[in-house]
């Protein structure tokens, strides 16, 4: 149990599960608890600490999440997910994400999506999911269910208006906005229109004082792509000068636009490698300046590298020796553009199987050991999958006489096989018996192909009996 | 005699303005009777060069890549394999002698993607090649490439590959590449027992800048990226497989 003071008198300020099982309530007096409890276990609570502890947390889920989080006290965490969401595969799983990030280092949270600060917050507390997303359409329906007590207010307003009849916010909501305004102050009414979205919420965002960064103010708001750019520029060289002095790279970067309206719009970047080329910082941030909607103007940008990794200096070489070309530039850059499991290298695996033999890795890994075997010729083509072709074949070892693919008849004047290759049956027990009976044939034009029997020509276990075509040989 | 000089001193004028910028070393075949077609007796691994599939090979182009890989392996540095099908079989690269460490394969969804990755990847100077499978290659769109090519001194290799046996036509529209060449395969050398010998294919050069056309019967790549010429034909003239039939 914790216990914190009111200015009047010590309360409860918060009780964990076996307390609160034991009768012990939150904002009871602690004398009521501590007869009602003997030796009950109080401590003094630190509302500081807490509110230190959550902006760690807040540092935490800038570096993992969303570069905009807010602490949002006594309890809880915002974050405009605007932007960032997909990099999880969308919204939720990005909240199942964090919460599961969370309650591995046992915190049990809650989390909510939703078009407002105010729904968000309410979402979040009001309902027993764990995580909840609601689509911007919805929220003013859902919100409507919740009791007054979701609204943010001081608990004795929530207290009056419950007398006055109020219970939900729908109800609240549907009232004459006068008469509120007349008896509780601006608060109800702004509560509520922050929670419907009719008013924007002042969001200061979490600052981690130790993450590099560069900031430009301007006199003028700029809206122009031209100019962004080219103050993208200059933030890019302020910030690789002072990645320099501190021998860092940056692996992350967040730029923040600042807009008039108080909102801010970013673009985050991630690098294969930590880098302080202010070439290359530019280049992969102007790429996506076309996502930044600037509004009315931008008055302020940030340069933030979110991610840091230590990057020694390096000598250039005196003696005319070529230095190692760089492409890991290229390599963000095409991955940007295309999608970074389109880029790749091809790597033998441990497989005989040929669609099986060759894997995807990343374009910057290492050197690999693995070699494909050089003793049989392999087709320069592999069709993706092996086409059934219809064959005149005499005997069961030996490779047809032609062939009919895609309508075409091919008389075989040469070839080559069988190489038999066996199913795998370490990866399915369907493989255990089948066999593929390769074989390359040349016909009189000298195309060559690679055709195989699905089966060793008499066991039927082992496979169908047809042939397929499966590649080309150049 | 005067005239004679100064008609020599023009013609190399004339030859020096119109041959290729030759920056660095040429990338020879290593076989004679190309190298002798070729202006600078190699190809310039500066600029664009530019392969294409005969026959049925026009829309697999297994033999095409084969030759580009080889050209491909007697570079040093990466190559971007910049591809819209991802149908290449990477065992088959490494028997022509590219080394599967050396490819970063690019799977562009349509071709403007991957002539904008080839392009990236040509600009950026760091590769030693760039290979590129491309249907459609218009004047303009070569011009782009080879220009980002001879800027930062990569070689642009583009294999021409259809997906329709009408489009082939296409591969008559001229377009900026120093050369064109276009290779079918043939019948196998033949070997004393049943079976298929060392591939052989018919090499078209079609287009040379500053050079002119020829063709040649060669072998297929060994392991280290090599053509080389049948036995059967190393002491001949090279004829066409026509003119052979004429022959005999």
């Amino acid at each position: 149990m914790l216990i914190g003071s009111d200015g009047r008198s010590k309360l409860v300020y918060a009780a964990n599960l076996a307390a609160r099982r034991a009768g012990i309530r939150i904002a009871m007096p602690a004398t009521q608890a501590h007869a009602l409890v003997p030796g009950l276990a109080a401590h003094i609570a630190d509302p500081n600490e807490d509110h230190a502890a959550l902006e760690r947390l807040g540092l935490w889920a800038i570096q993992r999440y969303a570069p905009h989080v807010a602490v949002d006290p006594p309890d809880g965490l915002v974050m405009d997910a605007t932007g960032a969401a997909h990099l999880f595969g969308g919204e939720d799983a990005m909240l199942d994400d964090l919460v599961g990030r969370l309650a591995a280092s046992s915190i049990r949270a809650k989390a909510a999506m939703a078009a407002t600060w105010g729904a968000a917050h309410a979402f979040a507390r009001q309902y027993k999911h764990r995580t909840l997303s609601i689509a911007a359409d919805a929220t003013a329906d859902t919100l409507a269910q919740l009791p007054i007590a979701a609204l943010r207010l001081a608990p004795d307003i929530v207290h009056q208006l419950n007398r006055m009849g109020f219970t939900r916010i729908g109800e609240l909501n549907a009232t004459a906005r006068a008469p509120l305004v007349l008896r509780y102050g601006h608060d109800v009414t702004r509560r509520l229109d922050q929670a419907y979205g009719r008013q924007t919420e002042p969001f200061i965002p979490l600052e981690p004082p130790e993450l590099p960064r560069v900031t430009r103010g301007f006199v003028e708001p700029i809206s122009a792509p031209e100019t962004l750019h080219r103050y993208t520029e200059k933030l890019a060289a302020d910030l690789a000068a002072f990645l320099e002095t501190h021998v860092l790279g940056a692996s992350q970067l967040d730029l923040l636009f600042m807009r008039v309206d108080a909102r801010t719009e970013s673009i985050r970047v991630g690098f294969g490698k930590p880098t302080r080329d202010p070439r290359r910082m530019t280049r992969l941030l102007t790429d996506r300046i076309e996502t930044i909607d600037p509004g009315l103007g931008v008055e302020r940008m940030m340069l933030i590298a979110s991610r840091t990794d230590p990057l020694p200096w390096r000598d250039g070489s005196a003696l005319g020796e070529l230095p190692e070309k760089d492409i890991s530039e290229l390599v963000d850059t095409l991955a940007n553009r295309v999608g970074e499991d389109r880029l790749y290298r091809l790597a033998a695996a441990e497989s005989d199987i040929p669609e099986r033999s060759v894997t995807r890795i990343p374009p910057l890994s290492g050197p690999t050991d693995l070699r494909w075997p050089l003793d049989w010729a392999r087709p320069s083509r592999l069709l993706p999958h092996p086409e059934l072709i219809e064959t005149v074949a005499l005997l069961p070892d030996h490779p047809p006489v032609q062939f009919t693919w895609r309508g075409t008849r091919r008389r075989i004047k040469r070839a080559d096989g069988p190489e038999r290759i066996f199913g795998e049956w370490i990866k399915s027990s369907a493989e255990t018996f089948s066999v593929r009976d390769y074989f390359a044939v040349e016909d009189e034009a000298g195309e060559r192909f690679w055709i195989f029997r699905a089966g060793d020509g008499e066991d039927p276990r082992t496979g169908d009996q047809r042939w397929y075509l499966h590649g080309m040989f150049g | 005699m005067r005239d004679e000089a100064l008609l020599r001193q023009l013609r190399d004028d004339i030859a020096r303005a119109s041959a290729p910028r030759l920056g660095g070393e040429m990338l020879p075949f290593g076989i004679d009777v190309i190298d002798n077609a070729l202006p600078g007796r190699g190809l310039s691994p500066i600029t664009l060069h530019e392969v294409a599939g005969g026959a049925s090979g026009a829309l697999h182009g297994a033999a095409a890549i084969l030759f580009t890989a080889g050209i491909a392996a007697r570079t040093t540095g990466q190559v971007l394999w910049c591809l819209t099908r991802p149908d290449l079989f990477a065992p088959a690269l490494a028997q022509a002698g590219l080394d599967p460490d050396r490819v970063i394969i690019v799977e562009a969804g349509d071709e403007k993607t991957a002539l904008a990755c080839c392009e990236e990847g040509l600009r950026h100077g760091g590769l030693g090649g760039v290979v590129g499978e491309i249907a459609k290659l218009s004047m303009t769109a070569s011009r782009r490439l080879k220009l980002a090519a001879e800027t930062s001194g990569t070689m642009a290799l583009i294999i021409r590959r259809w997906k329709n046996p009408r489009d082939t036509f296409d591969f008559g529209q001229p377009t900026a590449a120093a050369t064109r060449w276009r290779v079918t395969a043939l019948p196998s050398s033949p070997l004393p027992v049943p079976g298929i010998g060392r591939p052989r294919w018919f090499v078209e050069l079609i287009r040379a800048q500053s050079g002119s056309c020829a063709e040649f019967t060669v072998e297929a790549c060994d392991e280290k990226g090599r053509l080389a010429l049948p036995a059967d034909m190393a002491d001949r003239s090279t004829l066409s497989p026509l003119e052979q039939r004429r022959a005999s």
